[in-house]
């Protein structure tokens, strides 16, 4: 059997990822992949996430089997991987609790972070007040009007929220902000990066610290089925849930991984973030990846219902296993990942957050062509409350 | 002899250092950019940075942003870039022109037919600020093979033994970011570039040029006691963003000659 064995040294996976960034960040990318190669093998600074995940986060995360709706929509057995259940409500605290842990040992005292909807900057909000670190989080202004209630739930939270105007003012501006306050503050900052993006080493860091997503759900699908699950299924964005569900699966190849992006108003249209199923590969924030950018290399802006699946680039890994036909990614439309929303609210009491939605609008179209007796996986990533005004918006009720 | 290493060793015979100002091809209009560049030369510049405009400019602050997006307005393309540096060329066989910018356009294009057409072109130099040594193997090869200089950018986090590394592929000139952070910054402290430089040279043979933070002619001056060239950027740009477009011309003009008089240690009018 092969061994997947990703990134080398250099942070590849095949021709992309790396470290496409400005001389001036080199050696704070150099020092964070030193420490960083470092505190993965100590056993204590392990031990400290794990406990931390455990006692703060409330991990682990149940998996759950979605019967009435599984039942409902006729086929394949659809299970939930509870991701909606960590404390703050997202898969993202999962990898904020470990970069703030690893900035600590560093010596670090204050974290930024860039953020679309505001889930990863409430995520590194939240640990910033945990562990006592100064924390300021850019976020476009145009996401600032647009998510009114996460922004003063980072203030409630101790954060600074700094509103970027540069470019469409979403969630890449953000990260180019970020980055540029990081290469001003390097000796007393971290960067906290939310997604597997940007330069080697966060596509990895990022990706181990997501892994106990995929590492729970092995141990719970040995104990409640007996057996591994024939699909798994996540939304893409960035790609850190996905990549947490997919990479202990990888080796498996009985398993099959299904990445589901943001396919806007339609895949044929302009408004979409479909990254992987529509882009190209180039280079952006630091890294080599599939994109979404017209003919002459300029960065499109990108549309999706949820702003978490936003993005115009995604985490070179995912390109990699597209690349080699390990995971297919697909395409999910703003209204079925709605249809989806409805669904698991009325069928198991669930209200999944939009972007799940998406993984789950695809596990709802493929259970029906499938045997009863087959498992899919689905990583319910995060919960939906942050969405209501969205949802009530695009069903045209004012809350 | 290329145009950028011709251009030093004059400098060198006269005693001066080479003033090197960078503009955003397409701001504030392409139609100016090429009268831009010409009257960057009248100035008194000795070679002139010409940046690709890109949707996000990672390593920038924010004046060098809005020029880039002033220019994507008009959907200012990598090829149109390289136009420009065609017809500059036509009345301007001697002064050396290097483009700045990102990868991804240039990816667009693909790295060795990139070269080939820069090279027809009559670009002498290109600095791709994302491609680090260690991303840049094929690219450089590129480069080589159409005669087009890859420069390279070292900062005051660089660590000695890249130096030596950066030294090995450089050629034309280094590009020493003076100070942390991004482009328009607003504190240089010359007595951490003079030490830097010092250890710089040590391994680099190529001349230093030095930017960021380069604000007025007493900088400018000074930087350029301890510099082979001083690369200015951000204070032109705001110069361009100030004026009308009628008057941007002359008012970039002015602005450049006061420069030059400053380095040449020329006191008079350093007010810029």
């Amino acid at each position: 059997m092969n061994v997947y064995d990703l990134p080398d040294k250099s942070g590849h996976f095949g021709p992309y990822g790396g470290v496409f960034v400005a001389e001036t960040l080199i050696s704070a990318l150099d020092q964070l992949r030193e420490q960083y190669e470092h505190f993965r093998n100590d056993a204590e600074f392990q031990k400290e996430f794990a406990d931390e995940l455990k006692h703060y986060v409330g991990r682990p995360s149940p998996i759950y089997h979605a019967k009435r709706w599984s039942e409902h929509l006729g086929g394949a057995k659809i299970l939930l991987k509870r991701e909606d259940l960590n404390h703050t409500g997202a898969h993202k605290v999962n990898n904020t609790v470990g970069q703030a842990l690893l900035a600590r040992r560093m010596g670090k005292t204050r974290v930024i972070a860039e953020t679309g909807a505001g889930q990863h900057g409430v995520a590194t909000a939240t640990v910033a007040a945990r562990y006592g670190m100064k924390c300021v989080v850019y976020m476009g202004s145009e996401d600032v009007r647009r998510q009114a209630t996460n922004v003063y739930r980072m203030k409630l939270l101790g954060a600074e929220v700094v509103p970027v105007e540069s470019g469409s003012r979403t969630l890449k501006d953000a990260l180019n902000e970020a980055m540029r306050d990081w290469v001003t503050h390097v000796e007393d900052t971290f960067y906290i990066i939310g997604t597997v993006a940007g330069p080697h080493p966060y596509p990895m860091m990022v990706r181990d610290f997501q892994t106990v997503i995929g590492n729970e759900a092995k141990i719970q699908m040995l104990e409640a089925y007996g057996r591994q699950p024939d699909i798994l299924i996540a939304c893409v964005g960035g790609g850190s849930n996905a990549i947490g569900l997919f990479y202990p699966y990888i080796d498996e190849n009985s398993v099959k991984m299904i990445g589901v992006e943001a396919a806007g108003k339609g895949l044929d249209t302009d408004q979409h973030a479909a990254t992987l199923v529509k882009g190209r590969p180039g280079v952006l924030h630091g890294n080599r990846t599939y994109l979404i950018q017209d003919n002459d290399g300029q960065i499109i802006e990108t549309h999706s219902i949820s702003a978490g699946l936003d993005y115009p680039g995604v985490g070179p890994e995912h390109a990699w296993l597209k690349d080699i036909h390990r995971a297919e990614y697909v395409g999910v439309t703003d209204n079925e990942a709605l249809e989806a929303f409805h669904a698991l609210c009325r069928y198991e009491g669930i209200m999944p957050a939009l972007e799940s939605s998406h993984a789950l609008a695809y596990a709802a179209k493929l259970a029906p062509t499938l045997d009863k007796d087959k498992l899919l996986l689905v990583n319910l990533s995060g919960r939906g409350d942050k969405d209501m005004a969205t949802v009530a918006q695009m069903s045209g009720i004012n809350l | 002899m290329n145009r950028i290493n011709q251009t030093f060793a004059s400098l060198k015979t006269r005693h001066k250092k080479a003033l090197i100002p960078f503009i955003t091809a397409g701001d504030p209009d392409p139609a100016l950019t090429v009268d831009l560049m010409h009257r960057l030369v009248e100035a008194g510049s000795d070679i002139v940075e010409l940046g690709i405009p890109f949707s996000d400019p990672m390593a920038d602050g924010p004046t060098i942003q809005r020029s880039s997006e002033r220019a994507l307005k008009y959907h200012v393309t990598l090829t149109n870039v390289l136009e420009m540096v065609a017809e500059f060329r036509k009345k301007d066989s001697q002064t050396p022109v290097v483009l700045m910018g990102y990868a991804n356009p240039v990816e667009a294009i693909g790295q060795a037919s990139f070269a080939q057409k820069a090279q027809q072109a009559g670009v002498d130099g290109v600095l791709i600020v994302d491609y680090p040594p260690e991303e840049c193997g094929e690219w450089v090869d590129c480069l080589e093979q159409h005669g087009i200089d890859a420069i390279f950018l070292l900062s005051p986090t660089t660590k000695p033994e890249r130096v030596k590394q950066v030294a090995k592929l450089a050629k034309g000139y280094i590009y020493y970011v003076s100070l942390r952070g991004v482009t328009g910054a607003k504190h240089l402290d010359l007595r951490d570039v003079e030490h830097m430089l010092e250890q710089l040279r040590q391994s680099v043979s190529i001349p230093i040029g030095v930017g960021f933070g380069i604000r007025d002619g007493e900088t400018a001056h000074a930087v350029a006691g301890l510099a082979d060239a001083v690369v200015i950027g951000s204070r032109i740009i705001e110069e361009i963003e100030n004026a009308s477009r009628d008057n941007a011309l002359d008012k970039v003009k002015m602005l450049v000659q006061s420069l030059r008089n400053a380095i040449d240690g020329n006191t008079t009018n350093t007010n810029c």
